[in-house]
């Protein structure tokens, strides 16, 4: 079978300027005094994991393990300085949610905006409208400038937006942490009813209960290194015996 | 390249999702809305003129038309410009998170003021109908220079979007730019006057000069656009866009290292 997604040797190296050089004096001052040095950062090195269609798959790893990097390379917001990413389907990226909102316009021309972001027609999202309205439990409020929402009200039409859609792959980053204890529940049933239609998904977490409760695989990363990848119950062990 | 376009054709959705946006706030919470972009030039236009019809005078036949004419596209070549280079990085929060192709981000600006500028065109139209002026076939000719300008602005955005990110100058140093410019063309004084001065040839170097001389010809003197007209505002709005999208392009991927 072939994988889903598949992320051969990648490494993602930054430039962690000293101080930052933006403005165009200070660049050729120090480009002319040969002193513009860089320090350079790599967050990931040499990561190569394959996800294959229908898993689960966590990723686990304490703060600037390289996760999120990771997740960005796969979702294309950032391109690896060596290796390469393949994926084989659509993505709908649930990175920190609400990205694609603008505050201050109403929930109802929010919903359009952020689906046009995630690359949705308009057929698509008149199609779909009801369903992201009702799943959001928000229909009171659809006129209302986004600004007078609360976060948790943001974070459930977005949520209801990623996931209106059956996409191949499912990127969450920490995305249930957001909204009350109902709504978390309601978030992860319309998970697991993504993933038992097929679709793959790719979890952040830092509650290892949630990792151990939804992932079939998951891999251990720490300081842009992989440490270990195999079955949840494995990985989870080793891991939560380290820390 | 067939791929590209792929890309475009499905996020077209987001850039008349983004031009809908913009309008929307420009607008909000303002009585008068969208007919601000009439009443504006409108009313810029009638303060200028009572400056320069009373202190500076210059022999221009049908001034009030002159000056909105030359003025309707140079603040859209001015605004589309400044809009499109702080496109990108206002977008950073989205750009850091999803995967969006940037060039959108610039070409949306310069479409919304595209369509701001044909919504003033009535107000130009109307002050053509109270100062009696003629109407010619050739006014329709006039959707030529626009749409070349149109071009140039897009490569100019493009360009300033990209260089913007990596030096914030750029934003500080374009409104000079402008503000020369805006000197150097022909629009609240007749062209004469550059006689017998080094601006006779440094002039026509400026490119803003050449779209609105022709887009003056189409609408007050009734002449279509020559072809040597045609000729340079279409080099300026290729050359505009090669460099600018050739820049946006090789620059694009280091974006999100600067944002």
């Amino acid at each position: 079978m072939e994988p889903m997604v598949s992320v051969k040797n990648v490494s993602m190296r930054f430039n962690l300027a000293s101080e930052k050089v933006d403005n165009l004096k200070e660049y050729l001052i120090k480009f002319t005094k040969g002193s513009l040095k860089f320090e350079e950062f790599w967050a990931l090195k040499d990561v190569s994991i394959e996800i294959m269609p229908g898993d689960v798959y966590g990723l686990v790893g304490l703060n600037g393990s390289g996760k999120s990097t990771l997740l960005k390379t796969i979702a294309g917001v950032l391109k690896p300085t060596k290796g390469t990413v393949t994926v084989n389907g659509s993505i709908a990226p649930l990175i920190e949610l609400g990205a694609g909102f603008d505050m201050d316009l109403t929930a109802r021309e929010n919903i359009y905006l952020n689906g046009a972001v995630l690359g949705f027609s308009k057929k698509f999202m008149d199609e779909h409208f009801q369903d992201i309205v009702d799943f959001s439990e928000l229909h009171d409020f659809l006129d209302v400038p986004l600004k007078n929402y609360s976060s948790g009200m943001v974070a459930r039409i977005a949520f209801a937006i990623a996931t209106a859609t059956k996409p191949d792959i499912l990127i969450a980053d920490e995305i249930l942490s957001v909204g009350d204890y109902r709504f978390q529940e309601k978030c992860e049933n319309r998970m697991k009813e993504l993933m038992s239609g097929g679709t793959t998904v790719i979890l952040v977490s830092h509650s290892i209960e949630q990792v151990r409760r939804m992932c079939n695989k998951v891999t251990w990363l720490e300081k842009g290194n992989v440490i270990m990848t195999g079955p949840t119950e494995e990985v989870c062990r080793a891991y939560s015996t380290k820390y | 390249m067939k791929n590209r376009f792929a890309t475009f054709w499905r996020y077209r959705f987001l850039l008349s999702n983004l031009i809908g946006r913009d309008i929307k706030v420009k607008y909000r919470r303002s009585k008068l809305g969208i007919l601000w972009s009439v009443l504006n030039p409108l009313l810029m236009m009638l303060v200028m003129t009572a400056v320069f019809s009373k202190f500076f005078r210059f022999d221009i036949p049908n001034y009030p038309v002159y000056l909105l004419s030359g003025q309707l596209l140079f603040t859209f070549f001015n605004e589309s410009s400044t809009a499109a280079m702080g496109s990108v990085l206002f977008s950073a929060p989205l750009i850091k998170k999803v995967y969006v192709p940037k060039y959108i981000f610039p070409l949306e600006k310069s479409c919304f003021s595209f369509l701001n500028l044909f919504f003033s065109m009535i107000a130009l139209m109307f002050v053509m109908l109270i100062t009696r002026t003629s109407f010619h076939l050739s006014l329709f000719a006039g959707v030529i220079p626009m749409f070349l300008l149109f071009m140039f602005c897009t490569g100019v955005g493009l360009f300033l979007a990209a260089a913007a990110i990596f030096f914030r100058d750029v934003m500080h140093f374009w409104t000079v730019i402008v503000t020369a410019l805006s000197y150097a063309t022909p629009i609240f004084y007749p062209e004469s006057i550059w006689q017998g001065t080094f601006m006779v040839y440094l002039g026509r170097l400026n490119p803003l000069y050449w779209y609105v001389t022709s887009f003056r010809g189409c609408v007050i003197d009734g002449v279509f656009p020559s072809v040597v007209s045609i000729g340079v505002c279409t080099f300026f709005a290729v050359a505009a866009l090669v460099v600018g999208a050739s820049v946006f392009w090789k620059t694009q991927d280091n974006f999100i290292l600067y944002i």
